[in-house]
């Protein structure tokens, strides 16, 4: 079982190399003419003000909160979905239970306007 | 011994395919691109055009390499190099034909047309990998030191994490159905019984979508959104970098045309007949139908494109989080149902 993920493992390096390679030949190949000018942060013809890494959208972080939530327990029902067909009735109550506490946490979040953009 | 070396062909036929692939439909999109908007599209290099991806290559290679001074420099190499192999991992569990102890015979075995055959859970697989391709963007967009780059860093971000959910949950009616991880068998039952769009066609809709988003094309492609962010995450980048990027982009629509294919479109069973299970004719055939509908299903990705405007953010998120989740879990208890009361 564990011999299959070796062919991944091979895929990996292989990818790694394919992606290497280009950053090499592009050092190695593409003229070098640094100007001041040319090292500045692109931003339309002007200098840019301040600091680049400023402080943004505060939504940008609920949605990755509620992403890390939801993303596992979407990966909870795979297994669930896997083996449903030899599972009795039963597990599709407690699938259901499952899902109307995720839809709960959802409808909490929408109701309290963490999925409003403003 | 000799599986080793059957996958050393496997994996430099894949990878020599998909790298080829990519720099032609480069070259599709633009003569697409070109018949929507009724002009002639590129054709001085070679007859049609068809020459174009080699000398773009070139060029690639030809062009001044700008690392601008205030970018934090390891990431900012990191950052392409990731978006490679994060779209090129993806391949190793997708079929590109039979796989099974019937395949036709080659040395002591039956070739399996995948790279790594012994692995059920591959639909986890994909996803999981499919899910770490967020690292490429966000890194270059942080490290580009520039408001632009961050902007469409964090705005893919945010897109492709919201997509990820609908779409891991659309894909469960199918998975339920089949009651399998493996692309293999899921490709099976929809040979036996009927392909997943009719099955689930909801959840095919759904899928469909998420596989836009996730690609970051249009209409989603609000991380390049070359009119209001200049290029987005890739604004600092330049010469093969920059190439880079776009190469991972399309291996991403490829392996998602796939995914489409082999979940919804019965992978390489053609329609209306069905064909043997064993020896060299039938596994040629079930390779070219599914490669045929996976050319087919990336040229519909084009033509939407050139077809529909850009959304705009916060509808975009909106249809995420308020449409698409509540419509993919609903899917998915609707599949569980009728499941249990054709069973009874």
């Amino acid at each position: 079982m564990v011999y299959n993920y070796i062919f991944i493992g091979l895929l990996i390096l292989v990818a790694a190399a394919f992606a290497a390679g280009p950053l090499v030949a592009v050092a190695l190949l593409s003229p070098k003419k640094r100007s001041a000018t040319k090292s500045e942060t692109y931003e339309c013809g002007v200098l840019t003000v301040g600091d680049s890494w400023v402080k943004f959208r505060m939504q940008y972080y609920l949605y990755a909160i509620l992403f890390v939530l939801f993303d596992v327990e979407t990966v909870f029902l795979y297994p669930w979905a896997v083996s449903y067909g030899g599972l009795g009735f039963f597990a599709l109550i407690e699938m259901i239970i499952f899902v109307v506490m995720l839809l709960v946490g959802l409808a909490y979040a929408w109701a309290r306007g963490a999925l409003r953009w403003l | 011994m000799l599986e080793i070396i059957g996958l050393i062909i496997k994996i430099s036929i894949v990878v020599g395919v998909t790298q080829g692939a990519v720099a032609y439909l480069i070259l599709v999109e633009r003569k697409i691109a070109a018949f929507s908007q009724d002009r002639i599209g590129p054709n001085r290099v070679g007859p049609l055009g068809l020459l174009q991806p080699i000398v773009d290559g070139v060029k690639m290679f030809l062009k001044e390499d700008v690392t601008p001074n205030y970018v934090n420099k390891p990431i900012f190499i990191l950052a392409p190099f990731l978006s490679i192999v994060t779209a090129m991992i993806g391949f190793a569990v997708v079929p590109f034909g039979p796989v099974g102890p019937n395949g036709p015979g080659l040395f002591d075995g039956p070739i399996q047309f995948q790279i790594a055959p012994g692995i059920d859970i591959g639909l986890l697989y994909i996803f999981a990998v499919g899910s770490l391709a967020v690292y490429g963007v966000i890194l270059a967009g942080y490290s580009s030191n520039n408001k632009y780059s961050f902007l469409g860093g964090l705005r893919s971000s945010a897109q492709i994490i919201s997509y990820e959910i609908p779409m891991g949950l659309s894909v469960l009616g199918i998975v339920l159905l089949a009651s399998s991880l493996d692309l293999n068998t899921i490709i099976q039952w929809q040979d036996k019984n009927a392909w997943g769009i009719f099955v689930q066609p909801l959840g095919f809709f759904i899928f469909l979508i998420c596989a836009f988003a996730e690609t970051n094309r249009l209409p989603f492609d609000l991380p390049e959104s070359e009119q209001e962010l200049v290029g987005g995450f890739h604004t600092e980048y330049s010469s093969m970098k920059f190439g880079m990027f776009f190469l991972g982009e399309y291996l991403h629509v490829i392996t998602v045309s796939f995914l489409v294919v082999i979940l919804y479109l019965g992978g390489w069973d053609p329609p209306f007949v069905s064909l043997g299970d064993s020896g060299w004719l039938m596994a040629i055939l079930k390779v070219g139908t599914l490669i045929t509908k996976v050319l087919a299903m990336i040229v519909f990705v084009m033509w939407i494109r050139w077809t529909l405007p850009r959304f705009r953010y916060d509808r975009l998120m909106e249809l995420a989080w308020k449409r698409m989740i509540p419509l993919a879990i609903g899917n998915t208890v609707v599949t569980a149902l009728i499941l249990q009361l054709i069973r009874r």
